[in-house]
C-alpha cells in the first residue's frame, strides 16, 4: 500500500476530505459573519444558533410536512433569512450607533434563547437526517472511496462562496455595498438606501447561515448545540482571515478545514487546538488578520 | 422671483449630539444660479451643506427643495430628489476603482453628462480608471468628486471647498467645469475659502458668520462691499 510521511494514503486522503468538508462550512459561516460586520459593524455571536436553525428546519421539514432536501435546500435559508431581517427590523437597528459590544450581547443572548427554545422542545441528542437517494453512495477514485454527499457539500459551498465574493467585488450591486460599507453617510447622500442595503445583509448572512445548516444536516447529527460547538471555531477562521474580509474569509475557511483535518493524521491530539494555536500566531505577528487592513 | 426659486432654507438650526452649530441659516438660491458661502473656518457653511442633506444630527426650520418640504426625509431621498454633493473630504472609497466611483451614485435625474463626456472632460480620470479610488492624487480625486455628481442627472450640487489644497492649473480646471456647468443651467452652491475662486463664479455670495447669515452680497456690489469683506473673511 502507498504512503505519505509513513501515513496510509487512504487515511490521508480520507482526512482531507473531510477537513475540505469541515473547511466548507467554516467558509461559508463566516463569510456571512464577514459580510454582516463589515455592513454593520455588528459580531453576530446568534450566527451559529441561525446555522442550527436552518438545519432544524430542514428536519421539521422533513419529518412534519413530508419537505425533502431539496426543497428545504431553498426554503429553508429563505426562512432563515427572513427571521434575520425580522431580528434586524425589530432589534438590531437601534444599536448601530451604540458601542459594538452591545450587538454582541444582543446577538449572544438571542442565540442563548435559541438554542434554550430547541433544546427545550427537542432536547440535546441529535436527530438523525438521511442522506438524499441522489448522494447515497461513493465515488471510486481508485486511491480512495469519495462519498457523494461530502463531494456535493464541498462542490456546492464553493460555488456558494464564490457567488458571494463575484456579486460583492464584481458587480453594481457590491459596488454599493462596498460604498456603503466604507462610507454609509455619504453613500446615502449619494441616493443609495442603506438602511435597506443593511436590513437585506443581515437577512442574507442568516440565509447563508441557514443553508449552511441544511448542507450539514445529513453529515452531522440535527442538535440544538450543533452551531455553538462550530462556532467557536468559526470565530477563530474569522479572526485569523481578517475581520470584514470576503476572499479572507473564505479561504481561511477552507484552508483551516483542511489544516485540522491533516492535524488528526499526522498529531490527532493536536486537532482541535491547532486552529487556536493559528490564531494566535497570526494575532502576534498581523493583528488584524492575514488578509485584513489595519484601520 | 420665487417662481424660479429652487432651494429656500429658512431658520435652519443644526447639532451634532449637543453642540448647536447652525443658528438660524436663511438664505435662497434661484434655478441655475451660483451662490457661495463665504466665512471663516468654523462658521458653518459646510455643517450647511451637510444639513441640506441631512447628514447632521438634529435639524429645525426648513429646507424647500423645488418647492418640497424636505426637512424630514432621510438623505436618500433628498439626493433622489436632484441633489449632487461634493464634500470637502471628497470621499473617494477605497474599497472601489476610479470608475466605480464614478458610476457609483445612482441616476436621479435626466440630462446628467455621460461617461464619455465626463472623460472628456476629466482625460486624467479615463487613464485611471482602474487603479484604486485612493491611489489618485489629490487634484484627480477632487476631479473625481465633480465628476460623479455630474453623471446622476442632479442639477442642485452642493461643493465644499473643491479648490482647497490644489495646484493652480487644477483650480483653474475646475473654475472652467463649473463656468460649464453654469452655461447648462446647473444650480450650484460653491462653499469656498478662496475668495479669488469664488468671486467670479458666484451670481451672489453670502457671508456666513456663527451658524447664521451675517451679510448678503450681489456680484456688482462686490468692489464697493471690499471693506466689510476684508473685515468678515480677514482677506
Amino acid at each position: 500500500m502507498s504512503e505519505i510521511f509513513g501515513i496510509p494514503i487512504q487515511a490521508f486522503m480520507g482526512q482531507l476530505m473531510l477537513g475540505l468538508v469541515n473547511g466548507s462550512f467554516y467558509a461559508m459561516l463566516s463569510l456571512g459573519l464577514a459580510v454582516i460586520f463589515g455592513m454593520l459593524n455588528i459580531i453576530n455571536f446568534a450566527h451559529g444558533a441561525l446555522y442550527m436553525v436552518g438545519a432544524f428546519m430542514a428536519w421539521l421539514g422533513l419529518t412534519y410536512l413530508d419537505l425533502g432536501y431539496w426543497q428545504a435546500l431553498v426554503l429553508a435559508p429563505l426562512c432563515v433569512g427572513v427571521f434575520g431581517v425580522l431580528i434586524e427590523r425589530t432589534m438590531l437597528q437601534w444599536l448601530y450607533k451604540l458601542d459594538h459590544l452591545y450587538g454582541l450581547l444582543l446577538t449572544f443572548g438571542l442565540a442563548l434563547v435559541l438554542e434554550g427554545l430547541f433544546i427545550n422542545i427537542f432536547g440535546v441528542s441529535g436527530q438523525p437526517y438521511s442522506i438524499p437517494d441522489e448522494f447515497s453512495g461513493a465515488f471510486n477514485l481508485g486511491f480512495m472511496f469519495l462519498p457523494k454527499y461530502r463531494a456535493w457539500v464541498i462542490v456546492s459551498s464553493l460555488v456558494v462562496c464564490f457567488a458571494t465574493w463575484y456579486v460583492i467585488e464584481k458587480t453594481r450591486l457590491g459596488a454599493y455595498l462596498r460604498a456603503a460599507t466604507e462610507n454609509p453617510k455619504l453613500t446615502q447622500a449619494f441616493g443609495i438606501n442603506v438602511p435597506l442595503m443593511v436590513m437585506l445583509t443581515y437577512g442574507f448572512g442568516a440565509a447563508l447561515a441557514g443553508f449552511a445548516g441544511v448542507l450539514a444536516a445529513p453529515a452531522i447529527q440535527v442538535s440544538p448545540l450543533m452551531g455553538s460547538n462550530l462556532i467557536i471555531v468559526v470565530f477563530a477562521v474569522v479572526v485569523i482571515g481578517g475581520m470584514g474580509s470576503i476572499l479572507g474569509s473564505i479561504l481561511t475557511g477552507i484552508g483551516l478545514g483542511v489544516i485540522e483535518g491533516l492535524t488528526k493524521v499526522f498529531y490527532a491530539e493536536a486537532s482541535s487546538t491547532v486552529v487556536f494555536i493559528i490564531m494566535a500566531i497570526v494575532l502576534m505577528i498581523r493583528p488584524a488578520g492575514l488578509f485584513g487592513k489595519e484601520k | 422671483m420665487s417662481a424660479t426659486e429652487f432651494l429656500r432654507v429658512s431658520d435652519l438650526h443644526a447639532f451634532y449630539g449637543e453642540s448647536h452649530v447652525l443658528h438660524g441659516m436663511d438664505f435662497t438660491v434661484r434655478r441655475g444660479e451660483c451662490i457661495s458661502l463665504l466665512g471663516r473656518n468654523g462658521a458653518g457653511r459646510t455643517t450647511t451643506l451637510r444639513a441640506i442633506l441631512g447628514l447632521t444630527g438634529r435639524r429645525t426650520g426648513s429646507i424647500m427643495l423645488n418647492g418640497r418640504e424636505v426637512i424630514n426625509l432621510p438623505s436618500h431621498r433628498i439626493a433622489q430628489l436632484g441633489v449632487g454633493y461634493c464634500p470637502e473630504e471628497r470621499g473617494i472609497y477605497a474599497s472601489l476603482s476610479c470608475e466605480e466611483n464614478l458610476l457609483l451614485p445612482p441616476q436621479v435625474g435626466s440630462g446628467g453628462l455621460s461617461l464619455d463626456e465626463l472623460y472628456d472632460m476629466f482625460p486624467n480620470l479615463k487613464e485611471r480608471r482602474n487603479s484604486q479610488g485612493t491611489r489618485l492624487s489629490g487634484g484627480e480625486q477632487q476631479m473625481l468628486a465633480m465628476a460623479r455628481i455630474l453623471r446622476t442627472g442632479a442639477k442642485l450640487l452642493l461643493l465644499d471647498e473643491v479648490s482647497e489644497g490644489l495646484a493652480p492649473v487644477i483650480v483653474q480646471k475646475l473654475g472652467e467645469v463649473i463656468r460649464k456647468l453654469k452655461e447648462r443651467d446647473y444650480t450650484i452652491i460653491l462653499v469656498e475659502q478662496n475668495f479669488r475662486f469664488a468671486a467670479p463664479l458666484a451670481d451672489r455670495m453670502y457671508i456666513v458668520e456663527h451658524g447664521q447669515v451675517a451679510a448678503e452680497i450681489q456680484r456688482h456690489e462686490i468692489a464697493e462691499k471690499q471693506e466689510m469683506l476684508k473685515e468678515y473673511l480677514g482677506v
